[in-house]
């Protein structure tokens, strides 16, 4: 295949993997299996970023892919983010399938040009001949404690660039099995891994992928819909727990893709319960939660009980960790916002 | 390091005289191109009198059947060089379609590049995939590299994907030939407000890879510099940064106006020799070429023109459904929704 400009979109490489049954993994171990089984499966496939290589990557995500696959397939980039992305434009150009990574989620800025004025719009602007098959993956969200920029929350940033797909994982299983899905698809994916749930472990189940499009029920309930994505789904399922114990029934819809929503499944929550709260970390202005809420009442309006509720970060600078626990939303935070849809009444 | 050596041996003269037909070419439709933009047959465009030389020297020294070419918006001799049809490469300017309607794949030429400095990074990127094909079909064996030339103006090495561009292809050694037109302007800024350190050629030492400096307005200069540039990246050697000195004659656009930052004293003072008068001259005094000759190709090129005029004339707006077609390979649920609403609200039925 040498001297390949784009191959035309010859995807879903024949899975190669080996691997079957069930097992526990951490999220960290998850996406470190999908990225191996993505390199074993395609042949076409390279990892690339800053410090991926030998060391691993500095969450481990990327560990042992080097010394399985060679210095040719996991490499090591210089320090310069916009550089990997414009760097996996030019592969994918020449046939080849970039799985980049950007070390941190801040650090995805310097990138964004390249991001959003090259791979996003390539498809477009050559007319289906130099498909994008890129998909850049990132810890994203706060919730480690870490220093300025290392926490951000950019959903709302790469879900409005039109020809680009986002996905975030919630669990072990999905972490897996989207990362997969993502790298067999021709289209850019930014695939935001939530960092503060890379330690949480969760079953895998290698044999039964489930949908990987669309929402995900992560728990039946009747009396309410929260809505929620990445590290936020967990924390949700804790405040569904807590509800419980007031006698509140309530379902938490995992929406994992943020571009595109699955809008129908979405309503199909929402029109079973008839009240829904949005919860994401990023602030509250223009984000994602305002796109989600107006989906449901484009669609659910007639039956809603009460206006849809956000359960946001601030309009404020990610602030340190000392005061994250302020700022992303909380359990109690959660359930104020329950009480809000419950206790709406029309005026 | 190290400027790139390279054989100042006249090219034979078959071969300038198929390159000076191709300049006469361009310099004919790129000034018609103005020309249009009057008369209402297209929006804009952006001249590149006076880079004939440069463009059409660069692509000579390439191999389209296997070479990559990545444009700026101001290489249309660069394109028509390169094969590319006229009439779709003017789609851009025509507001038919960004990027040019061209078959990027088919013609091994990057789409239209608006973003200064955009593609720097795409060529070191395809030509690490090329390093990358030629080791796993063959390790051993010596390299012979496809490569990518990669056009970019005075104004672009500004940039920091250029930076980052020229350091990524020398940590790599990527097949990559950095084709730097200086025309003196970044729109209204001249060079010494936008490049420090003298020169960009210079800038080469600085990630260690090969660099020259050619005469722009001379065809012959152009080819050989950059032939070996070509030969240096294919030979698994590294990048190379060639820095071709021209002069943009006319304004940046036909938006511009450069009355505000220069006089028409200054532009015919710093253009230097026409690079077609250079050509012709050379032909002529060598008795490769007679009076008779120089007509022919004007009117061959004066029939190109009116081909591709007729053919941008012809060109109306592509379908409204393109729009949602061409964003994703896999068009999502909920913009096939807006192309339906599209269709029914706009009566597209
Ligand atoms: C990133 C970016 N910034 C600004 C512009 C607007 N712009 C278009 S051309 C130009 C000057 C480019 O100068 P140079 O690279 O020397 O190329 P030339 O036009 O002289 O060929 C500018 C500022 C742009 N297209 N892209």
């Amino acid at each position: 295949m040498s001297n390949a400009v784009a191959a035309p979109p010859a995807h879903a490489p024949e899975s190669g993997a080996a691997r079957t049954g069930r097992t526990s993994l951490s999220m960290n171990q998850a996406i470190n299996a999908a990225l191996h089984d993505a390199l074993a499966a395609d042949p076409r496939a390279v990892v690339l970023g800053e410090d991926v290589g030998v060391l691993g990557g500095v969450f481990r995500v990327t560990d042992g892919l080097q010394a399985e696959f060679g210095a040719d397939r996991v490499f090591d980039t210089p320090l310069a983010e916009s550089g990997i992305l414009g760097m996996s434009v030019g592969l994918a150009m020449a046939g080849y399938h970039p799985i980049p990574e950007v070390q941190f989620d801040g650090f995805v800025y310097p990138a964004i040009n390249q991001l959003v004025t090259q791979i996003a719009r390539m498809n477009f602007r050559t007319r289906g001949a130099l498909p994008m098959p890129i998909t850049l993956r990132m810890p994203s969200f706060g919730g480690i404690q870490s220093p300025e920029l290392h926490s951000e929350s950019l959903e709302w940033l790469f879900a409005h660039v039109a020809g680009l797909k986002v996905v975030s994982p919630s669990s072990p299983h999905q972490a897996y099995h989207l990362l997969r899905h993502a790298a067999s698809r021709p289209d850019p994916v930014v695939y935001m891994e939530p960092k503060s749930r890379y330690w949480q472990k969760g079953e895998v189940d290698f044999d039964e992928p489930g949908n990987l499009e669309g929402v995900d029920v992560a728990r039946e309930g009747r009396h309410l819909t929260l809505v929620a994505w990445g590290a936020m789904v967990t924390r949700c399922l804790q405040a569904a727990e807590a509800a419980a114990e007031d006698g509140l029934d309530v379902e938490v819809l995992d929406l994992r893709w943020l571009s595109p929503i699955d809008a129908d499944g979405l309503a199909a929550s929402i029109a079973k319960t008839r009240r829904a709260v949005v919860v994401h970390e990023a602030p509250k202005t223009a984000g994602l939660g305002a796109e989600v809420a107006q989906l449901i009442t484009e669609r659910c309006f007639g039956t809603l009980k009460a206006p849809v509720e956000r359960v946001t970060g601030f309009d404020v600078p990610f602030p340190s960790g000392s005061l994250e626990n302020e700022y992303i939303p909380n359990i109690d935070r959660i359930l104020y916002g329950i009480q809000r849809v419950l206790e709406y009444r029309r005026g | 390091m190290t400027s790139l050596a390279f054989e100042r041996t006249p090219l034979a003269d078959a071969e300038l005289v198929r390159l000076y037909s191709q300049m006469t070419q361009v310099r004919h439709l790129d000034t018609s191109a103005i020309a249009w933009q009057r008369q209402g047959i297209v929006p804009g465009y952006a001249p590149m009198r006076g880079q004939e030389a440069a463009q059409v020297g660069a692509v000579a020294a390439l191999d389209m059947s296997r070479d990559f070419l990545f444009p700026t918006y101001r290489e249309m001799g660069a394109a028509l060089a390169a094969g590319v049809d006229m009439g779709e490469y003017m789609a851009t300017h025509k507001a038919t379609w960004n990027g040019g309607m061209y078959d990027a794949r088919a013609t091994r030429v990057t789409p239209i590049q608006t973003v200064i400095g955009g593609s720097a990074l795409h060529a070191v990127g395809w030509g690490h995939g090329q390093r990358l094909d030629a080791l796993a079909a063959d390790a051993d064996a010596p390299l012979d590299l496809p490569v990518a030339l990669v056009f970019l103006g005075d104004g672009a090495t500004s940039q920091g994907d250029v930076h980052e561009a020229m350091n990524f292809a020398g940590v790599f050694e990527t097949p990559t030939v950095f084709f730097v037109q200086n025309n003196g302007w970044a729109i209204s800024v001249p060079t010494e407000r936008q490049v420090s350190g003298g020169s960009v050629a210079a800038r080469g030492a600085g990630y260690g890879i090969a660099a020259v400096r050619v005469d722009g307005n001379d065809i012959e200069e152009v080819v050989q510099a950059t032939r070996a540039a070509v030969a240096h990246a294919r030979s698994g050697a590294g990048p190379v940064v060639v820095e071709a000195m021209t002069y943009r004659r006319g304004p940046h656009s036909t938006s511009d106006d450069p009355g505000r930052y220069r006089s028409l004293e200054e532009e015919r003072n710093d253009g230097g020799p026409d690079p077609l008068d250079v050509a012709r001259e050379r032909l002529l005094s060598r008795g490769a070429f007679s009076t008779a000759d120089v007509a022919d190709v004007q009117s061959a090129a004066e029939a190109l023109e009116e081909r591709v005029r007729a053919d941008v004339q012809a060109q109306g707006p592509r379908p409204g459904a393109e729009m949602f077609e061409y964003v994703y390979q896999e068009m999502p649920v909920s913009l096939r929704e807006q192309a339906a609403a599209w269709r029914e609200e706009s009566d597209h039925v």
